[in-house]
């Protein structure tokens, strides 16, 4: 009696969180769903017109669209692998024996807890500025003409930025996966005369791959929508050098106000999200629950 | 006294660690650093990492010239408002798939974790016309009621997996001492999960402390959190290094230190626990 009293407790326990994901999620996607078939700006209210698939054939064949999304490709893809690399060679270089293993893992740790707007304005003015930052008088110092960061490279300049933010989130969980490795077979693979190397793609990658799922999965789900580094840099620029998909929506929905374009952009960056989504759950549906 | 080849590698190996860790950790320490300096200083073309005069005027000229503890105060209650309000509605979710396991439960996981997927822009302009409507815009309310949603799966998840390692029987031994399911999670769950549950509540602190998409988008000068104040530093005012740095620095110290506190739970919360 007790179970079947339970049971029906534990689905009424469930049912706020449920219910609000749910309101979370479909109320507002049917709404961006309806307003893109609309032709509806917020500057001229109560003129709205359905006017179909226009929204989307505009936003669709605007040159800007291809170049935001490719743009998030590498954003997303550089990002991932300079934190992926780097992060396995910090977990490698962790899990030795070192002196002072707690404060260098701290030191590590750091830059995932400052706040994007901090990290973005840290390093744009104070790095990156091209007369007063620190990288020009470096390259002062050492007679090399001073780069002009958010002009000359602005993608690759947020790329290194984000990195910056998200190495310490690959390693710290790679570190984790790599320290309960078990230590016997990697003297057994020792006695069998293996190298460092062959150890490495035999053995550790292989017992890593849980935990690289699980920051590829956790890192696109951010990266997709990297939105606050780039407004505080570079607004986009220049042109749409360093506009991704979030940013450009932001611009059309909420500087332009064209709610239908807007949205007809939300719908599309759902879809590119789901594709994503598909492809990652599969990953981790295979690798988590094992 | 001579080194063995094992000390001497751990050498090289501190050496190697120690560097790269450092400079890592460089712009953090730079901008702490620059906060003591004096603007003239923060840009000087040969800058002094110790060797100069230390002032704190940049604190007091951050402190007395913006609403400074007006933002910190929003920053606190979103952060902390909408972390115990999730843990309110995802406790009773968790403890029920964690112990009340059926075939749906772990579609229900992976469901609650595809929200997570749902990219912001697409319910970008739904949240903000329903938020001016109803006078959510520029409120704390409002925004607690955002980061509240957008970090209940990472809630549901993390609480999950602290549940599901409590042993079954110590439930069920209170069941048979006769107790009531608000016992069973006052007395005998609760105890045992509060690590979890503290893990949990200041993980979610750190991640609501830190959002820049919602809290940029949904606020103006009322209540808007750190993120967005920093943000308003863009230009031309982040020309005045030494300013940002300690605005900067008073915004990240206070969450910097609670994260090195909470690393090992971070790891799991934010893995959806398939790395402990």
């Amino acid at each position: 009696m007790a179970t079947t009293n339970s049971r029906s407790l534990a689905r009424l326990m469930l049912f706020p969180s449920v219910i609000l994901l749910l309101a979370w999620m479909i109320v507002p996607l049917c709404m961006t769903l309806y307003f893109s078939f609309l032709d509806y700006n917020l500057l001229s209210p109560g003129n709205e017109e359905f006017i179909g698939l226009l929204n989307y054939e505009f936003f669709l064949t605007d040159p800007a669209f291809l170049e935001s999304f490719f743009n998030t490709l590498l954003l997303v893809g550089g990002v991932l692998f300079i934190t992926l690399t780097g992060g396995i060679g910090l977990a490698i270089l962790l899990d030795q024996a070192i002196w002072g293993r707690n404060y260098v893992r701290i030191m590590v740790l750091a830059p995932f807890f400052v706040m994007p707007t901090v990290s973005a304005l840290v390093w744009k003015n104070m790095l990156m500025n091209p007369v007063n930052g620190l990288f020009a008088h470096f390259a002062d110092f050492i007679g090399v003409a001073p780069i002009d960061f958010f002009a000359q490279i602005p993608l690759l300049s947020i790329i290194i930025i984000v990195s910056w933010q998200w190495l310490p989130f690959a390693a710290l969980i790679l570190l984790t996966s790599i320290q309960s490795l078990d230590r016997e077979q990697l003297e057994a693979a020792d006695l069998d005369g293996a190298g460092p190397f062959s150890k490495f793609i035999y053995i550790v990658l292989p017992h890593l791959s849980r935990a690289v799922t699980a920051v590829i999965l956790i890192e696109t789900i951010f990266l997709l929508s990297i939105f606050a580094e780039i407004l505080v840099t570079t607004s986009g620029g220049p042109g749409f050098a360093s506009t991704n998909i979030t940013y450009l929506i932001y611009t059309q929905s909420l500087l332009q106000f064209d709610v239908g374009g807007g949205s007809a952009g939300g719908i599309v960056a759902v879809i590119i999200a789901n594709i994503f989504a598909i492809f990652l759950m599969r990953l981790i549906g295979k690798n988590l629950e094992g | 006294m001579a080194l063995t080849s094992g000390n001497k590698s751990k050498l090289i190996y501190t050496f190697l660690a120690w560097s790269i860790s450092g400079l890592i950790f460089f712009p953090i320490l730079w901008t702490v650093i620059t906060s003591f300096k004096t603007e003239a200083e923060a840009i000087s073309a040969t800058p002094s990492l110790f060797m100069f005069e230390w002032t704190l005027e940049n604190y007091r000229d951050v402190l007395a010239r913006s609403e400074y503890f007006n933002h910190f105060w929003n920053s606190i209650v979103i952060s902390l408002g909408s972390s115990i309000l999730g843990l309110l509605i995802a406790i009773p979710a968790a403890w029920s798939m964690a112990f009340v396991q059926t075939k749906r439960t772990k579609n229900l996981l992976m469901w609650m974790l595809s929200t997570k997927m749902l990219p912001p822009v697409g319910v970008l302009i739904p949240i903000y016309l329903l938020f001016r409507d109803f006078g959510l815009l520029d409120t704390k309310t409002g925004l607690v009621i955002v980061m509240t949603l957008i970090n209940l799966p990472i809630m549901v998840w993390m609480l999950y997996t602290y549940f599901r390692e409590i042993p079954n029987e110590i439930l069920e031994a209170a069941r048979m001492d006769g107790a009531t399911i608000g016992e069973e999670i006052f007395h005998v769950l609760l105890p045992i999960a509060l690590p979890g549950i503290a893990s949990t509540l200041l993980l979610n602190v750190i991640l609501a402390w830190n959002e820049a998409f919602w809290t940029l988008i949904l606020t103006a000068a009322n209540a808007a959190p750190l993120t967005a104040f920093i943000a308003s530093y863009s230009s031309p005012e982040g020309l005045f290094y030494a300013k940002l740095s300690a605005a900067s620095a008073m915004a990240i110290v206070p969450i910097l230190i609670l994260g090195w506190f909470s690393q090992k739970q971070l790891v799991r919360g934010l893995s959806f626990g398939a790395v402990k």
